[in-house]
């Protein structure tokens, strides 16, 4: 190894250790924004000794140099604008994007190393570190490329949310997957060159349109968070196609990430991994319980009533869920919280783990509305604090605060779920007796403690808000 | 085997490992911007997207080596950009929580008067 050699490994491994350190800045929101730089300080750090091996090599084309200046900064540009211009609530989406183009760059440069060496010639003389990672890389990448695209997609609705199924879905499925792997196989065994890649590309595009499609938009903290760890293993093979392992560490630590987050989100919304990708929640028994709806009576509350109560608590907890971010009232809502602490009364809000279409998503809209980040509980540190509380208010939220949870014969049994049932008085803001989620009746709606007050999040909390200031100037 | 897969095997074990204990110790309120900062982290494509682009001597090769480049720059830009955007909003404001900075479409000017209370 010679003296420059060593420079780069030694200054690769200085980046890896900033991608470290700045992850675990992130275990508090006082140090995170500090971990962030730090990794993107890691990142130019790893860019800059990339350029200047190649620098040191001079074995890139004036062509090749204008290839990549040009495809990096029309990349940049891009990324600079969607990351400066998205919305909050669009989070999610966004994050899907650029998972895609991560994961369809980690196949790319697999596909490309494998044209440099001449395809299957190539190929039949490269080491089985280079085939199996070439192979395994086009595979994941491509996966999660089309995979990530169509989960964006549903996300920002320009593909149907609802599981979309149609004749001949599984089998179709099962095709692609078969030929993508057997392409996968022959390239392993050496009897593949260019074109038996580009069809495992082919197919896994294919694999990861008909794997998202039947998927339900509720379910989309778990997809995500599983096209995140996708794209981390996509990474660490192309860092075993290239032999650099700058790569590998960092495809890694994506890749444990995704795969924590994507177990936490399973076990919160009560499902394993397996089921949500084969697809469906509850499909078969939604429609016998739909008709079970108006049994059993709601008491209904004006605004005035739901302000009162509000007004004259000491201690109230919020539970925001999707219904809150969706209808993009989490001004409103924070408006209201600050009314009740000008009042003197006690506030916190209590979030669910799956509240919001990704991990954490709640926490970022709650924060882009100025919340200070003490006030925002986890579930299991705020479960018993509802016995003291006076009144939760539950907005937006259904199936992640039903009683119904913790006894069996529903399809929720077992689910976390929020306590809310403990507090003195629950004021629920929900536009109609709908279902959630899981399709079934909510047992939170017929205690009498609880008064419905049926509005829109957004006109509901804005009213609130309205009677609570008569009441306290 | 040959030394350099062993190698490299042991750092990706390794690296997996040194993942699952530091990510394990994110609070939930940081998932989102965890996502996306680790979103950004796997944008270190881009150095194997230079490397291609330097070996590259066919049509195919830059053209392959010109949308690596394009997707990987996308993806490790806007990944930390954004990541920033979000996680400059989690600030410990006890008091910032007055009636007058709630309104939904604030001046710009106000939030960084805001900044100084914290």
């Amino acid at each position: 190894m010679s003296g420059s050699d060593a420079a780069i490994h030694l200054l690769f491994l200085t980046a890896a250790a900033c991608f470290v350190l700045g992850l675990h800045l992130m275990n508090s929101p006082a140090t995170a924004r500090r971990g962030n730089l730090l990794s993107a300080a890691g990142m130019v750090l790893a860019v800059a000794t990339t350029v200047g091996m190649l620098a040191r090599d001079g074995v890139i084309t004036v062509t090749g140099l204008i290839v990549l200046i040009a495809g990096t900064a029309a990349g940049a540009g891009i990324g600079l604008y969607a990351a400066r211009t998205a919305r909050m609530t669009a989070m999610p989406q966004l994050v899907s994007v650029f998972n895609a183009v991560g994961g369809g760059a980690a196949a790319l440069v697999a596909f490309a190393d494998v044209v440099r060496l001449g395809g299957a010639a190539g190929l039949a003389h490269a080491s089985a570190q280079t085939t199996v990672a070439s192979g395994l890389d086009v595979l994941v990448g491509a996966v999660t490329f089309s995979g990530s695209l169509i989960a964006a997609g549903k996300l920002q609705g320009v593909v149907s949310g609802a599981p979309v199924v149609f004749r001949g879905a599984r089998p179709l499925n099962v095709t692609l997957a078969a030929v993508a792997l057997g392409g996968v196989i022959a390239i392993i065994a050496g009897h593949g060159g260019t074109i038996v890649l580009a069809v495992v590309a082919a197919a896994a595009l294919g694999f990861g349109v008909t794997m998202v499609l039947p998927i339900g938009g509720a379910d989309m903290p778990v997809v995500i968070s599983l096209l995140n760890a996708f794209t981390g293993t996509a990474v660490a093979m192309a860092g075993f196609v290239l032999d650099n392992r700058l790569l590998i560490i960092a495809g890694a630590l994506v890749g444990a990430s995704g795969t924590i987050l994507t177990l936490l989100m399973a076990r919160a919304m009560n499902r394993s991994v397996a089921a949500i990708i084969v697809g469906g929640f509850g499909t078969g028994d939604t429609a016998g319980t739909a008709g079970s709806a108006a049994a059993a009576p709601v008491r209904a509350l004006a605004a005035d009533d739901a302000a009162l109560q509000l007004a004259y608590a000491s201690k109230v907890i919020i539970v925001p869920g999707y219904g809150l971010a969706a209808a993009r009232a989490q001004h409103e809502l924070v408006e209201l919280a600050g009314l009740l602490e000008q009042h003197g009364v006690d506030v916190c809000y209590a979030i669910h783990p799956v509240a919001g279409r990704m991990p954490g998503h709640m926490n970022v809209l709650l924060a882009e509305a100025h919340v200070p980040y003490p006030q925002m509980k986890e579930l299991a540190d705020v479960n018993p604090e509802f016995a003291q509380a006076d009144v939760a208010l539950v907005v937006g939220a259904n199936d992640v605060t039903n009683p119904a949870a913790r006894h069996p014969g529903s399809p929720i049994s077992g689910m976390p779920i929020l306590d809310v049932d403990h507090a003195r008085s629950v004021i629920v803001i929900k536009r109609s007796m709908g279902h959630g989620y899981a399709g079934i009746d909510n047992e939170l709606y017929t205690d009498p403690k609880t008064g419905m007050f049926f509005s829109d999040a957004k006109t509901g909390l804005a009213a609130l808000a309205a009677a609570v200031g008569t009441l306290v100037h | 085997m040959a030394e350099t897969l062993v190698t490299d095997l042991t750092v990706l074990v390794l690296s997996l490992l040194v993942g699952f204990e530091v990510i394990s110790k994110v609070p939930s309120t940081l998932h989102t911007p965890l996502m996306s900062g680790t979103n950004s982290i796997h944008g270190v494509v881009v150095v194997g997207a230079m490397l291609v682009a330097a070996s590259a001597h066919t049509p195919l090769g830059y053209g392959l080596a010109f949308f690596a480049a394009v997707f990987a720059a996308m993806n490790v830009v806007g990944g930390f950009v954004v990541t920033d955007r979000m996680l400059e909003m989690f600030r410990n404001r006890p008091h910032a929580h007055s009636v007058q900075d709630l309104p939904t479409a604030e001046p710009a000017g106000r939030t960084s008067a805001r900044s100084d209370l914290s």
